[in-house]
């Protein structure tokens, strides 16, 4: 078959099917996205997104502890989600193999953290698999399911950015069919009552063992001898920046970081003079090294936070100052992300503006409205945080303050977990408008069906969860739906509603314009009507921009969506 | 070979790249790209990074080792002149696109003047393509990558097939013609 370039997470799609993956699970969240929507291609695997990352798991167990290959992709903070599952997987093992794929941000490129998930393996006594490149992605997708069934184990694969999101080249292969391996009753594995689940504690302590002597030993821990005065230990992506600062150093690279080679270690570090550990983010190589009692440079000098790449590992461990003409202009104005044109989160944020409120935001496209010219929110937690937070601060601040505690808090988001958050709301009675952005699709990540679209990622026609009815049966009876396309509306709406005491549930419903490709005649303004308000402005939409002192619509960019047009006070758009 | 290319998200800057990694895997040589997906998308400063040649390493083109930096905008251009080689070479749109702060009056831009005199102070040689203007003369302004693509080719050793059998392999069926159109006119914009 012929070479392709891939991505890496498209390579962990191709893995699983070429390993004979029959179920798999995930939600959405960059970088780790483009693995089911790569796998839902191939008609041999089940594929579905989950409401949320604890789900996604459960559901890949099932399917493996009933006897099918499964795997469960998410980015890493979605493995927060899914620790519960996680660390109970460990104790129970599976049937057929399991993988579980965490895709981490270092750098933060679209993620509230950069948490390292290398941690979660050693704490959950879970083998960690990292690639450094597509082709490995692939193949260690591959040797993850054949890991997971030889050792009775979940295996996790981590993988960061860099390799979720480069393309190289890879070597496709065909499928290897795995038929239904047949489901037995074992409660005394699968039921994790304390009694059953103590001696699981010890078994899984003896399957860890034995996965430390597999590490040792597999040919992805492996010495690439080069010359004794450096040593370089380094997995992921570190290996390709390292083998690029260092073209003729000794490398010992792991694509199996946990357990950790112990022994492996020590004869490599007997080989050089000098020990370098290269790894992004936390120090999780070098504390098992420094362990061992081995002399080792890293952290020390290498930086613990964002992305490395070859600039930052040749400035930290060769020290070469950098000529001048490598330093990056200064005095550019940033172009940070901003909401689309035509995007009805501006709609909604612009109603909300100069209200008397304390907004709990949440995840998705709708967290831009956190910047200039909205300032629309107080707090971004994490996914569903926004109905807590708002009932925590009306709880603590009661009468004292007279600004209204509100959430904010996408479609998607929403049935991710929000809706326990509501729950809450209605049985613990709190005075808290949550506000869902209801555009049809997850629209941050890339335009996801999720449960309210009426669509499953294998394109199936389903019934859509009736959002205002789900709301009144969490306890909600003052429920209500706006268009934020007329602004104007939606603000009458959101002030009386924010007058009245009692709960409430707004849902502002129009679809992501990019989603339906929204390209009306552009808006034009009438210079003889503007007076220079700047109003329309204040909408915070790229294709508006102030030319002499008077509002100006760039036609190229502008949608036609009309928003600007129902907020002007002179009525100067058309 | 280095190649970075920059813009604003929205602008096609991944399917530029993705077309030219496939140019060049298609005559055989080791290829990576990198790019970001995901909130930077959004309106924000986009880059990606496409290498190649007989063996390729890091995905991430070290700063001062570019060959060849392609920008979208002019803005951006400026923002990513830091990653030529002394040798490099700068193709880059005269297209202007405000960012969001700019248009709210938060902050000034400096004016195009600025921005090229700081651009010919950095690249060995910096080339003006007004890819835009000419994606809008041929009725669809999101071919702007496309003709772009096409004046990169003039700069680059690969052979015009490859671009050609790239652009039939990942354009849209019904996009293909005028996409084959936009690159030749790039390729002439720059001949
Ligand atoms: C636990 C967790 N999983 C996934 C993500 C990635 N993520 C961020 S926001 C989001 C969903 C956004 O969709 P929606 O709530 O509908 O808002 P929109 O972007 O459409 O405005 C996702 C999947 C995350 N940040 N955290």
């Amino acid at each position: 078959m012929s070479r392709k370039l891939l991505s890496g997470d498209e390579a962990i799609a191709r893995g699983a099917w070429e390993a004979g993956c029959r179920v798999a699970a995930a939600y959405p969240g960059t970088p780790s996205t483009e693995i089911l929507e790569a796998l839902a291609e191939y008609k041999e695997v089940y594929c579905e997104w989950s409401t949320n990352e604890k789900v996604a798991l459960e559901v890949a167990l099932g399917a493996s502890l009933t006897g099918a290959r499964a795997l469960a992709a998410m980015k890493h903070v979605g493995l927060n989600v899914a620790a519960d599952p996680f660390f109970s997987a460990a104790y129970i093992g599976t049937h057929a193999g399991l993988v579980v794929v965490s895709a981490d941000d270092p750098g933060l490129h679209s993620s509230q953290n950069e948490q390292d998930n290398r941690y979660y393996g050693l704490a959950a006594k879970v083998p960690v698999l990292c690639p450094s490149d597509s082709q490995e992605a692939k193949e260690l997708t591959k040797l993850a399911f054949e890991i997971s069934e030889e050792f009775d184990i979940p295996v996790l694969l981590r993988i960061t950015t860099r390799i979720a999101h480069s393309r190289t080249v890879v070597e496709p292969a065909e499928r290897e069919e795995r038929p239904l391996k047949g489901y037995e009753k074992k409660p005394s594995k699968a039921v994790m009552l304390p009694a059953f689940a103590r001696l699981r504690h010890v078994d899984l302590e003896a399957r860890y063992d034995r996965l430390r002597e597999y590490s040792e030993k597999t040919p992805w821990n492996r010495v690439e001898k080069g010359s004794s005065d450096v040593g370089i230990i380094c997995d992921g992506v570190a290996y390709q920046y390292a083998r690029e600062v260092f073209p003729d150093a000794s490398f010992l690279r792991f694509g199996m970081v946990n357990p950790f080679p112990s022994r492996l270690v020590r004869d490599f570090a007997a080989l050089v003079r000098k020990l370098f550990v290269v790894e992004e983010v936390d120090p999780f190589i070098e504390l098992h090294v420094k362990a061992l009692g081995l002399e080792v440079a890293g952290k020390d000098k290498l930086p613990r936070w964002h992305e490395l790449n070859p600039e930052r590992v040749r400035s930290a461990l060769v020290g070469e100052a950098r000529p001048d003409r490598t330093k990056p202009e200064e005095g550019l104005p940033n172009r940070p992300p901003a909401m689309c044109p035509g995007c009805p989160h501006t709609g909604m944020y612009f109603a909300l503006q100069n209200q008397k409120v304390i907004v709990g935001g949440d995840i998705g496209c709708y967290t831009l409205g956190a910047l200039p010219p909205h300032n629309g929110m107080d707090t971004c937690i994490d996914m569903g945080a926004s109905i807590t937070f708002a009932h925590g601060a009306d709880k603590a601040l009661g009468d004292s303050d007279e600004r209204r505690r509100i959430a904010v808090i996408g479609d998607s988001t929403f049935f991710h977990s929000g809706i326990t958050g509501l729950v809450n709301v209605g049985y613990n009675r709190s005075d808290v408008v949550t506000i869902v952005t209801d555009n049809s699709t997850t629209g941050m990540t890339g335009h996801q069906e999720h449960p309210g679209t009426g669509r499953t990622l294998k394109g199936t026609e389903v019934k859509p969860v009736d959002t205002a009815a789900l709301a009144r049966a969490c306890g909600i009876d003052k429920v209500v739906e706006v268009d934020p396309y007329t602004v104007k509306q939606t603000r009458k709406v959101i002030r009386t509603v924010l007058k009245e005491p009692g709960p409430a549930v707004i849902i502002n419903r129009r679809p992501c314009a990019l989603l339906i490709g929204l390209k009306d005649p552009p808006k034009a303004v009438d210079l003889d009507k503007c007076t220079g308000c700047k109003t329309c402005i204040s909408l915070g939409c790229p294709a508006l921009t102030m030319q002499d002192g008077k509002s100006m619509i760039q036609a190229t960019v502008c949608v036609g969506c009309g928003m600007c047009a129902d907020v002007c006070p002179k009525e100067a758009i058309a | 070979m280095n190649v970075l290319i920059c813009g604003v998200g929205g602008q096609g800057v991944i399917l530029f790249s993705d077309l030219l990694s496939s140019a060049a895997l298609s005559v055989g040589l080791d290829v990576k790209k990198s790019e970001v997906h995901g909130m930077a998308q959004r309106g924000g400063s986009v880059n990606t990074h496409v290498r190649f040649g007989p063996k390729v390493h890091s995905p991430l083109i070290e700063v001062g080792t570019a060959d060849l930096v392609v920008a979208f905008e002019m803005l951006e251009a400026v923002r990513y002149v830091h990653f030529l080689s002394e040798t490099g070479r700068l193709l880059y749109d005269t297209y202007r696109l405000d960012p969001l702060p700019v248009k709210l009056g938060m902050v000034e831009r400096p004016d195009d003047d600025e921005l090229e005199s700081r651009i010919r102070a950095r690249a060995a040689e910096a080339l003006e393509v007004n890819a835009f203007g000419k994606a809008v003369e041929l009725g669809n302004q999101r071919v702007q990558n496309v003709v772009m693509l096409g004046a990169v080719s003039r700069h680059l050793e690969l052979p015009k097939r490859a671009y050609l059998q790239a652009i039939r392999n990942n354009v849209k069926k019904k996009y293909v013609d005028l996409n084959l159109m936009a690159f030749e006119a790039g390729a002439e914009l720059a001949g």
